[in-house]
């Protein structure tokens, strides 16, 4: 299996090529370098997931973890050291799978949709610098290895977002992006040092191995500020996992983020960047589930209300790529309470397998959704869904496609998202009532926002177009109908055979009465989104306006971004760096420069000595003797 | 026998009159003569500690024969870098002189 290694190193060379010689070449040819690489890196990730999955890696009918590659990279002592490497295990070849898939659409994708960008090869090697670090994260050895990739994902979402730089908002955004995520990143990289400091490890397979026992033993007695050092670690960890997978209130970044170019949103801000958060959290499952449940529950709960707020502000936006951008944070929190509900083994793991498979259905629908939208976008030039209504008549192709993602986010039964989510229900209601609550809630307010965009963008009344919107070009409907039709096939995917929480297959069945309570819901949302948003009416503006200050509130986001920013600017930089900024500035800088005035000082007034005359120095040097001659003679 | 004193004060009254050259001259070829005052009172000297005090050996006097053949070194050095002086600025005076380059 050590041809795995590829998969990653591909991308890498080709990002390398492109982005050194990349202004040599014509656009086309880099897309289509970048493209191949993409496509080689996606057969090997078929062929490794063929291999792993049929052919090698049950023992005794559990699936294997498996190291085919590790180097050591930094010794520090005998236990702890830093490794680079590869592992395999279902959930890291499943993300393979994912990303190399999502990854090669957008490549071609975007050579229709970037086609004469500025910039279009240096477009194309971020997106190479970016599949490299997505599979590097998954394939991680360890967590260390992991924060590694885990910022480079960081780095080059925060270069795609900022693409167009030269737009105000396209670079506030990018900061923005950068620097709250980074931020979370602070609590991750507390919560690996905390976590290494007492284990002595930073392995994936010693910390989980035994269920979490390692973690267990060498923090148990250790506690600061009422909680165990174990819950602190875990804790800051998932931090790290909030920031990037976009949780409640870490979740300001991600709308914002829309700024980059549309497939760049479908493949990072969707499809796999966003989903680093859910996949740590399932990396160290066991050692969340025995050493700290009580952090496991705080992420249910975290992803519970996460995934309703996102939900409820995706129903007042009507910019159609925040629409998508919330309901990505509202699904990756669904992920997230069902890997909160989970237990560890067997069908107690239902959760932990829901939640998995939802990432994959997710990125397949949620790519196509995006892509779809960015067909939308490059036909009527505008991201507001005021601007379109009617496009039916003119994207026959887009209109299905999207369609179909909308059916398979919605939960609707035979699309991928219905047997999912129906997963995700069950496991939340085996555990929680409330929590079934909310996520059942959320399904209702799911299948409403999607289909207002559906409805609003396809159907409606016409617009004044000010050229007729056309279908895009076949570069660009191959990935959407490719996409849509595994977003109508992988639900069929008998998922809990490849992945459960301790690698033993187990059985799964639907749970009709639950099911039924998920489908109505989903249904009820979108006769209600077909009854306000089919036909143009006025219905939806006295709605909104029955509601008043609570639609207001959804719209503004609940002042979520106000908030951050009352607190950054007010609170942490006035009270905060202000006066630190002003000890700075008077005391240490003004030390210094004391120091350096007075050295000048007392140059200019010793300087006159050196004056360059010859005899004037005689003077000195005869004086000076004869001073030492008398000193020496009184002596 | 000439007593010893008597060599001591010539080498003396040259010594000092060197000292007085080398500081109240303003030209470089004057300093330079003056310097030679200083440096042949010293050798005198040399010889003749040497000579009163220790006959029997010779060393005073070698460092006699050092002086000049380095004095002599040194003034032509001195000459050569007086005439380049000279070349450029058209005057050797030492008040003028007070800068390493123009």
């Amino acid at each position: 299996m050590e041809f795995t290694l590829l998969i990653v190193i591909i991308p890498l060379f080709v990002f390398l090529f492109l982005a050194l010689a990349g202004h040599k070449l014509k656009p086309g040819i880099a897309g289509i370098t970048g493209t191949a690489g993409m496509a080689i890196a996606a057969a090997l990730s078929y062929a490794a997931a063929y291999i792993y999955f049929f052919d090698t890696a049950k023992i005794d009918g559990v699936y294997q973890k498996i190291t085919p590659v590790s180097v050591e990279w930094l010794r520090f002592t005998e236990k702890l050291h830093i490794d680079l490497g590869v592992l395999l295990d279902p959930i890291s070849i499943m993300m393979l799978v994912v990303i190399t898939t999502v990854s090669l659409m957008v490549h071609l994708y975007s050579i229709g949709y970037m086609h004469g960008e500025k910039g279009f090869q240096r477009y194309y090697a971020f997106l190479s610098l970016f599949s490299f670090s997505m599979l590097g994260l998954v394939i991680a050895t360890n967590i260390f290895q992991m924060y590694i990739f885990w910022e480079l994902v960081g780095v080059s979402s925060y270069l795609l977002i900022g693409f167009y730089y030269t737009k105000a908002s396209a670079v506030a955004a990018s900061k923005k992006a950068f620097i709250v995520t980074r931020f979370a990143d602070l609590g991750f990289l507390a919560g690996i040092l905390i976590l290494s400091f007492y284990t002595g490890t930073f392995d994936f397979d010693l910390l989980t191995a035994d269920k979490g026992s390692l973690v267990i033993s060498s923090t148990a007695g250790a506690s600061f500020i009422g909680l165990s050092a174990a819950t602190w670690a875990m804790a800051l960890i998932f931090m790290g996992g909030a920031g990037k997978s976009a949780m409640f209130p870490l979740h300001i970044w991600l709308p914002d983020a829309m700024e980059g170019p549309t497939p760049v949103s479908a493949l990072i801000h969707a499809a796999t960047m966003v989903v680093a958060g859910v996949y740590m959290v399932a990396r160290l499952f066991p050692v969340y589930a025995f050493a700290t449940p009580e952090v496991l529950t705080m992420i249910a709960y975290i992803g519970a209300f996460t995934a309703l707020f996102a939900a409820i502000i995706a129903v007042t936006q009507t910019d159609i790529k925040r629409v998508l951008a919330f309901s990505t944070i509202s699904q990756i929190a669904y992920m997230m309470v069902a890997l909160g509900v989970s237990g560890f083994g067997g069908h107690d793991g239902l959760g932990y397998m829901s939640s998995m498979f939802h990432l994959f259905t997710h990125a397949f629908f949620k790519a196509l959704l995006f892509l779809g939208a960015g067909a939308v976008i490059h036909a009527v030039h505008s991201n507001e869904m005021g601007d379109m209504g009617g496009l039916r008549k003119y994207m026959p192709v887009t209109n299905i496609t999207f369609l179909i993602a909308c059916l398979a986010i919605s939960g609707i039964p035979v699309f991928s998202g219905f047997f999912s989510k129906d997963e995700i229900l069950v496991a939340a209601a085996h555990h929680d009532t409330l929590l079934y609550v909310a996520l059942w809630a959320v399904a209702g307010l799911t299948a409403f926002y999607m289909f207002r965009l559906y409805f609003n963008i396809f159907w409606g009344k016409e617009r004044e177009y000010h050229h007729k919107p056309h279908e895009a070009p076949r570069i660009m409907l191959f990935p959407l109908l490719f996409l849509a039709v595994l977003s109508c096939v992988t639900g069929l995917v008998p998922f809990s055979d490849f992945v459960s929480s301790d690698g033993k297959p187990f059985d799964t069945h639907l749970n009709w009465s639950i099911a039924a309570q998920g489908v109505s819901v989903a249904l009820l949302g979108i006769a209600f989104a077909m009854v306000l948003y089919r036909k143009e009416s006025d219905k939806p503006a006295r709605i909104a306006a029955g509601l008043g200050i609570l639609y207001t509130a959804a719209v503004k986001k609940f002042y979520l971004d106000e908030i951050w920013m009352f607190i950054t600017q007010k609170v942490i930089f006035k009270c905060i760096s202000a006066p630190i900024a002003w000890f700075d500035r008077h005391v240490v800088d003004r030390t210094m420069n004391l120091t350096g005035q007075a050295t000048e000082k007392l140059a200019w007034l010793i300087r006159d000595f050196q004056s360059g005359k010859v005899q004037s120095y005689a003077w000195m040097f005869i004086i000076g003797a004869l001073l030492i001659t008398v000193w020496a003679i009184c002596m | 026998m000439i007593p010893m004193e008597h060599y001591l004060i010539v080498s003396m009254v040259m010594f000092f009159a060197g000292i007085y050259g080398f500081i109240a001259r303003k030209n470089l070829l004057a300093i330079l003569i003056s310097l030679e005052l200083i440096l042949n009172s010293v050798e005198i000297n040399f010889s003749v500690f040497n000579r009163y005090l220790y006959p029997e050996h010779l060393e005073g006097m070698f460092f006699s024969l050092f002086g000049i053949a380095v004095s002599a070194a040194e003034t032509a050095v001195a000459i050569a870098i007086i005439i380049n002086i000279y070349r450029i600025r058209q005057d050797i005076d030492v008040r003028h002189i007070d800068k390493m380059k123009n």
